[in-house]
C-alpha cells in the first residue's frame, strides 16, 4: 500500500507585519534586503516581539481543521547553519515535551475521506537564496532577507493519502480554505509550499523536498511512487532518505546530504514566555472566523436553489463567493450565480486576471436584474460583463456603446416582425394551424435583431399578428 | 574637584550650582587618561563626553527641563548596544561591529540626560569571571593590580571604583556583575529576571541573565533601578514594575525580617577570612534586629554543574550567528571556497567561548540531552522549588557573594573547573530568576570581600532595603588609585 504524508508551509500574507518585528509581512513589493531591521536580522542584542496577530491567525487555522487547541503554546528553537537564517536557527515550535504548539490532532475531510492533521506550528520563514550565473563556475549565491521572519504555518499531516490524487484535492480544499479564513493568499508565489513523504508496500520513508508548486507536488509524488515501484520489483531496497525535486528534469534526485542526520538541538526559547490562548480568546476568534466553505454551499443550495454543483464551485472560490455575498439578492441569486459560474470564470481565470479586473459587485447585481427584467438578453449579457470587467463601466453605458439593448419599442419590433412574415408565409400558416410552431418566427425575428428582440413582447406581437 | 563622590551626590552638586558638568567630565576623561593604561578598563571612549557635558550645563543655565542623571557619567559594558558605536563584546569576531540602534537602558539613559564615557572590558562574550578572556587583554584591580577584577564586568567595576565615572552597567549570567563588584569593593546589583529589558544586550545565556548597575552604594543602584525597570515591548520578559519607587523608604531597616544563611554556601572551600567577614556581617544585621538562622539548599551543590550545561546550550546557540558570513569578515570580497571558509568560520572566537561553544554542541545533542541539558533542567527547577519555599520561611538569604579573595592573573584561567567553582554562590540566583546585591564589605591583606544577599523575585525593594542597611555598618579604607 502506498502512503503518502505532507507537510504544508502556508505564509500568513493577510498580516501586516512579520512575526516577530514590525517589517512588512508582504515582502515581496522591496527591493532586495530592503524590508529588513535589527530584529529580523537577527543582529547581536536583538530580540524576537511576538506578533499576537499571527498567534491569533494561527490559532483560527487550527480551529478550522478541527484541532485540538492548548491552552498555553511555547516557541522553541531549531538550531542549523544556512545562510538564508540570519541567527543560524529558526524560531519554531515542537510537541515532543507536551503538546505545546497552536494545535495538533486535527482532520480535513476530502470528499468521503478523513485527513489527520498531525500539528499545526507556528514559525518563522527564513530568508532566500538567489543564485546566478550561467554556468557552474561562475554562480554566485546572493541572499534577500525580507522574507526573514514572514510568519508562516506549518500543518503536518498523517500519511493517510494513498494516491497522488487524493493529494492533489487535499491540497485544493486546504488552499480554498485557507484563503476562505481570510489567513492567507494561496495564489501569492511562495505563498504555500509543501514536502511530501512517500513509502510504498510499508518499506521505508522517503522524503521529498524543494517542490516549487502544488502542481509540482503532485508530479513528484507521482514520479517518486513509480520509482519506488519499480525498485521494488526488482528486489532492490528503498534507501530512507531526503531527495529533492528536480524541476529541470521533473525527476526527484538523492540529495546526498546528511540532512536526516542533523540534530536540531531543539530547545525552549527563553525570550518569548509562554502564550496563554484561554477559552475566552478562542471564543472571539470562533466568533470572528468568516462562515465555512461547507456551511456556505449548503446555505447556497437551500435557500436559494441553486444546484449542487454550482454552490460547489462558488462557495470554494472566496474571489467569487465575496462578488456573489455581496450583489445577489432574494430574487437575483440564481441568476448572479450562474453569471459567475459560467461566464465569469472564464473571463478572470488568472490571478492577473482578477486583480485587472474593474468588476464590482453592483455590475454583477445590475446585470442579473437586467436580465431577469428583461432589458438584456443572456448573450447580450455576456459581452456587457466582458466590457465592464474591463473598462468598469456602468451598465447603462455598455448598453448603449455597445448596442446591447433590446428591442422593445413596439413599433420598430413590428417593423421587422411584418418583413418575417413576408419572407416566411409558409411558417406563417404552418403556425395558424399549429400555434407551437410560432416559435420558429420568434426564432426569425431574433435573429434579424441579433438577438436583441425582447423575446416576450416578440412573441405578443406575432400572435396578435397572425393568430 | 572631587571625583569620588557617588551618584546622588554629584546631582545634588550639578543641582546646587557647585560643580559643572563639564568640568566634572572633563575631570573624568583626565581620570581615565591618568589610570587607564594600567587599569585597562575602557574598550573605547566617547570622544564627545565632553561636549555633550556642555551641551547640558546650557540646559541647566537656560532652564530647560533636564534628565534625572544631569550629565552623570556612566560606563558602558560593551556587550551592551550604543546606537553609531561599537560594540565588541570584548570579541575579534566583533572587533569592527558598529551597533545601528540603541539597547533599551541606554534609550533610557540618554532621555535622563546621562552621559555615556565609553565602553568598558568584559570577558570574551560575558563568559568568564576575570576579564582574562577578553581579547583586548584583561582589566587590572585597582586594589593590587596582579590581581584579578573579577568579571566578566570587570571593565565596570574597575571603571566604578577607581573613579573614571560614577557609575556603570554591566550584564549578569552567573554572577557577571556581583562577582567583580566583589573583587573590586563596588556595589554590585542583579535585578530579578526580568525588571530591566534586555533589548540591545547582546545575549550569552538569554533565559538567566539581566542588565545591573554596579554603583559606589546601594542608594546610587536603586536610583539606576528607577531609571531602568519596568515593561518594554522590545523584550518580552520583561515584567510591569507598576512604576517603584526604589530610592523611598530605602532606609526602613531590617528590624524583624528573617535572613537565611545559605549552608552550601558557607562550607567546604570557603576562605577563612571570608568565612569570618561573613559571620561578621550576620552578627551585624542581627545587631539590627534581623533574625538569622542557616538553611541548607542541597540543590546548589549541582548548581554549577547545571549552570555550565544550560549556559552553553543556550550560547552555542545565541552565538551560531557568529559565523565569519556575517560577522568578523575577512574574506577577498570575490567569495571563497566552501572548505577554506568552514575551516576559518569561528577561528576568531576565544578559547573559552570556543569551549562553551562545543560543549553548548554536545549536551543539547539528541544522544546525549538526557544526560545532561535535560538534567541541568531539573536541576534548575528543583533548585527553584527549594528556593522558593525557602522564601516561605524567610524574607532574605545571605552568603559571601564569591567563597574566595581575589587572585592572581594566570592563577586559575588554565583550569576551568576551578574557575567555574568561583561561581558558585552566584549562579543560584541567576538559575532562579532572583534579585541579588554584592556590597562592599570587609578587606582582607589588602583585597575586598563581597557580601551578597538574595531576595524573592520581585522583592527587589526590601532586597535593597536591606543592603542598605549593612553598608550603613561598613567602614572600608579608600582605593589606592
Amino acid at each position: 500500500m502506498t502512503k503518502i504524508g505532507l507537510e504544508i508551509h502556508c505564509q500568513l500574507t493577510k498580516l501586516e507585519s512579520k512575526l516577530f518585528c514590525s517589517c512588512k509581512a508582504n515582502y515581496r513589493e522591496f527591493e532586495p534586503n530592503t524590508n529588513i531591521c535589527p530584529i529580523c536580522m537577527g543582529l547581536p542584542g536583538s530580540l524576537p516581539r511576538l506578533n499576537q496577530k499571527a498567534v491569533e491567525k494561527a490559532t483560527m487555522i487550527a480551529m478550522a481543521l478541527n484541532c485540538h487547541t492548548p491552552e498555553k503554546i511555547v516557541f522553541f528553537r531549531k538550531n542549523y547553519f544556512y545562510p538564508d537564517l540570519p541567527k543560524n536557527f529558526q524560531i519554531t515550535q515542537l510537541n515532543i515535551y507536551g503538546d505545546t504548539s497552536v494545535g495538533g490532532a486535527g482532520t480535513l475531510m476530502v470528499g468521503e475521506k478523513k485527513i489527520h492533521i498531525t500539528r499545526i506550528q507556528l514559525e518563522e520563514d527564513p530568508g532566500r537564496l538567489i543564485y546566478e550565473g550561467s554556468s557552474e563556475k561562475n554562480q554566485i549565491t546572493l541572499v534577500d532577507y525580507n522574507r526573514a521572519g514572514t510568519p508562516l504555518v506549518e500543518i503536518v499531516t498523517e500519511p493517510d493519502f494513498e494516491n497522488p490524487k487524493e493529494v492533489r484535492e487535499f491540497l485544493n480544499i486546504l488552499s480554498d480554505l485557507l484563503e476562505n479564513l481570510g489567513v492567507s493568499d494561496p495564489s501569492l508565489e511562495g505563498a504555500m509550499r509543501a514536502d511530501a513523504n512517500v513509502s510504498i508496500e510499508g518499506g521505508n520513508k522517503v522524503e521529498i523536498k524543494n517542490i516549487g508548486s502544488f502542481y509540482d507536488l503532485e508530479k513528484a509524488v507521482h514520479f517518486e511512487i513509480t520509482r519506488q515501484q519499480s525498485l521494488h520489483s526488482r528486489d532492490i531496497p528503498i534507501i530512507q532518505e531526503t531527495r529533492h525535486w528536480d524541476d529541470k528534469r521533473k525527476i526527484t534526485v538523492s540529495s546526498r546530504s546528511k540532512e536526516e542526520d542533523l540534530d536540531y538541538r531543539y530547545f525552549l526559547e527563553g525570550d518569548i514566555p509562554w502564550v496563554r490562548i484561554g477559552d475566552e480568546v478562542k471564543e472571539k476568534l470562533k466568533s470572528e472566523m468568516p462562515e465555512s466553505i461547507s456551511s456556505k454551499k449548503q446555505r447556497y443550495i437551500s435557500k436559494y436553489n441553486i444546484p449542487p454543483q454550482v454552490a460547489d464551485v462558488l462557495s470554494s472560490d472566496k474571489f467569487y463567493s465575496d462578488l456573489f455575498e455581496e450583489s445577489h439578492t432574494k430574487e437575483n441569486a440564481k441568476e448572479v450565480a450562474n453569471i459567475i459560474t459560467t461566464d465569469l470564470m472564464g473571463m478572470v481565470d488568472t490571478r492577473e486576471k482578477r486583480e485587472s479586473s474593474k468588476l464590482k459587485a453592483y455590475h454583477l447585481k445590475e446585470i442579473a436584474d437586467s436580465i431577469q427584467s428583461g432589458k438584456i438578453a443572456r448573450n447580450s449579457a455576456k459581452n456587457a460583463l466582458y466590457e465592464i470587467v474591463k473598462t468598469g463601466k456602468n451598465l447603462v453605458d455598455v448598453i448603449s456603446k455597445l448596442d446591447l439593448g433590446n428591442i422593445s419599442d413596439e413599433s420598430e419590433l413590428l417593423k421587422i416582425i411584418e418583413s418575417v412574415i413576408v419572407e416566411e408565409p409558409q411558417a406563417v400558416e404552418q403556425a395558424k394551424s399549429n400555434p407551437q410552431t410560432i416559435n420558429y418566427l420568434v426564432g426569425k425575428v431574433m435573429k434579424k435583431t441579433n438577438g436583441k428582440a425582447d423575446p416576450k413582447l416578440t412573441l405578443d406581437l406575432l400572435q396578435k399578428k397572425i393568430l | 574637584m572631587n571625583l569620588k563622590i557617588s551618584a546622588l551626590q554629584f546631582i545634588r552638586e550639578v543641582k546646587s550650582g557647585n560643580i559643572s558638568v563639564e568640568d566634572f567630565i572633563a575631570r573624568t576623561m583626565e581620570q581615565i587618561q591618568n589610570v587607564d593604561g594600567t587599569l585597562h578598563a575602557f574598550l573605547s571612549l566617547n570622544d564627545k563626553a565632553v561636549d555633550q557635558a556642555r551641551a547640558i550645563d546650557k540646559k541647566i543655565k537656560s532652564g530647560e527641563k533636564i534628565g534625572q542623571c544631569y550629565g552623570m557619567p556612566i560606563s558602558i559594558k560593551d556587550n551592551i548596544c550604543i546606537k553609531d558605536t561599537k560594540t565588541t563584546c570584548a570579541s575579534k569576531m566583533l572587533e569592527n561591529f558598529i551597533a545601528p540602534y540603541d539597547a533599551t537602558v541606554i534609550t533610557k539613559l540618554k532621555q535622563q540626560d546621562a552621559i555615556f564615557v565609553g565602553k568598558v572590558n568584559l570577558d570574551e562574550f560575558a563568559m568568564g569571571l576575570t576579564t582574562e578572556f577578553s581579547a583586548y587583554g584583561p582589566s587590572k584591580n585597582p586594589w593590587n593590580t596582579d590581581y584579578v577584577p573579577g568579571g566578566s564586568s570587570g571593565g565596570s567595576a574597575v571603571s566604578v571604583r577607581a573613579f573614571e565615572c560614577v557609575a556603570s552597567l554591566g550584564s549578569d549570567t552567573g554572577g557577571s556583575v556581583r562577582n567583580p563588584a566583589s573583587f573590586c569593593s563596588t556595589v554590585g546589583y542583579k535585578p530579578t529576571y526580568g525588571l530591566i529589558s534586555r533589548y540591545g544586550l547582546i545575549s550569552y545565556a538569554n533565559s538567566i541573565e539581566q542588565i545591573g548597575p554596579l554603583t559606589r552604594t546601594v542608594e546610587d543602584a536603586a536610583f539606576m533601578l528607577n531609571l531602568l525597570a519596568g515593561l518594554d515591548p522590545n523584550d518580552n520578559t520583561t515584567v510591569d514594575n507598576n512604576n517603584e519607587d526604589y530610592l523611598k523608604n530605602i532606609d526602613s531597616g531590617i528590624e524583624g525580617k528573617k535572613i537565611g544563611i545559605i549552608t552550601e554556601m558557607i562550607g567546604e572551600g570557603i576562605a577563612p577570612s571570608v568565612l569570618s567577614a561573613t559571620k561578621d556581617a550576620i552578627s551585624k544585621l542581627e545587631g539590627l534586629g534581623a533574625i538569622c538562622e542557616e538553611i541548607s539548599l542541597d540543590m546548589v551543590k549541582y548548581s554549577v554543574a547545571a549552570y555550565y550545561t544550560i549556559t552553553a546550550t543556550e550560547a552555542g546557540s545565541n552565538l551560531a550567528r557568529y559565523d565569519n558570513l556575517r560577522y568578523g569578515y575577512d574574506f577577498s570580497v570575490e567569495g571563497y571556497e566552501f572548505n577554506s571558509y568552514v575551516e576559518k568560520a569561528r577561528k576568531k572566537l576565544g578559547p573559552e567561548v570556543t569551549r562553551r561553544m562545543i560543549l553548548g554542541g554536545f549536551v543539547p545533542s539528541a544522544g546525549h540531552a538526557g544526560k545532561y541539558f535535560l538534567k541541568a533542567l531539573k536541576v534548575k527547577s528543583k533548585l527553584t522549588r527549594q528556593i522558593d519555599d525557602a522564601f516561605r520561611k524567610f524574607d532574605l538569604l545571605i552568603s559571601p557573594t564569591v567563597p574566595v579573595l581575589p587572585f592572581k592573573f594566570g592563577e586559575k584561567i588554565h583550569d576551568p573547573v576551578a574557575l567555574f567553582l568561583v561561581d558558585i554562590n552566584t549562579i543560584t540566583a541567576n538559575l532562579t530568576g532572583k534579585p541579588a546585591i554584592s556590597i562592599p564589605y570587609a578587606m582582607s591583606n589588602g583585597l575586598p570581600i563581597g557580601i551578597q544577599l538574595i531576595a524573592n523575585s520581585m522583592n527587589d525593594k526590601l532586597l535593597l532595603q536591606a543592603a542598605y542597611a549593612l553598608e550603613k555598618t561598613v567602614k572600608l579604607p579608600e582605593v589606592p588609585v
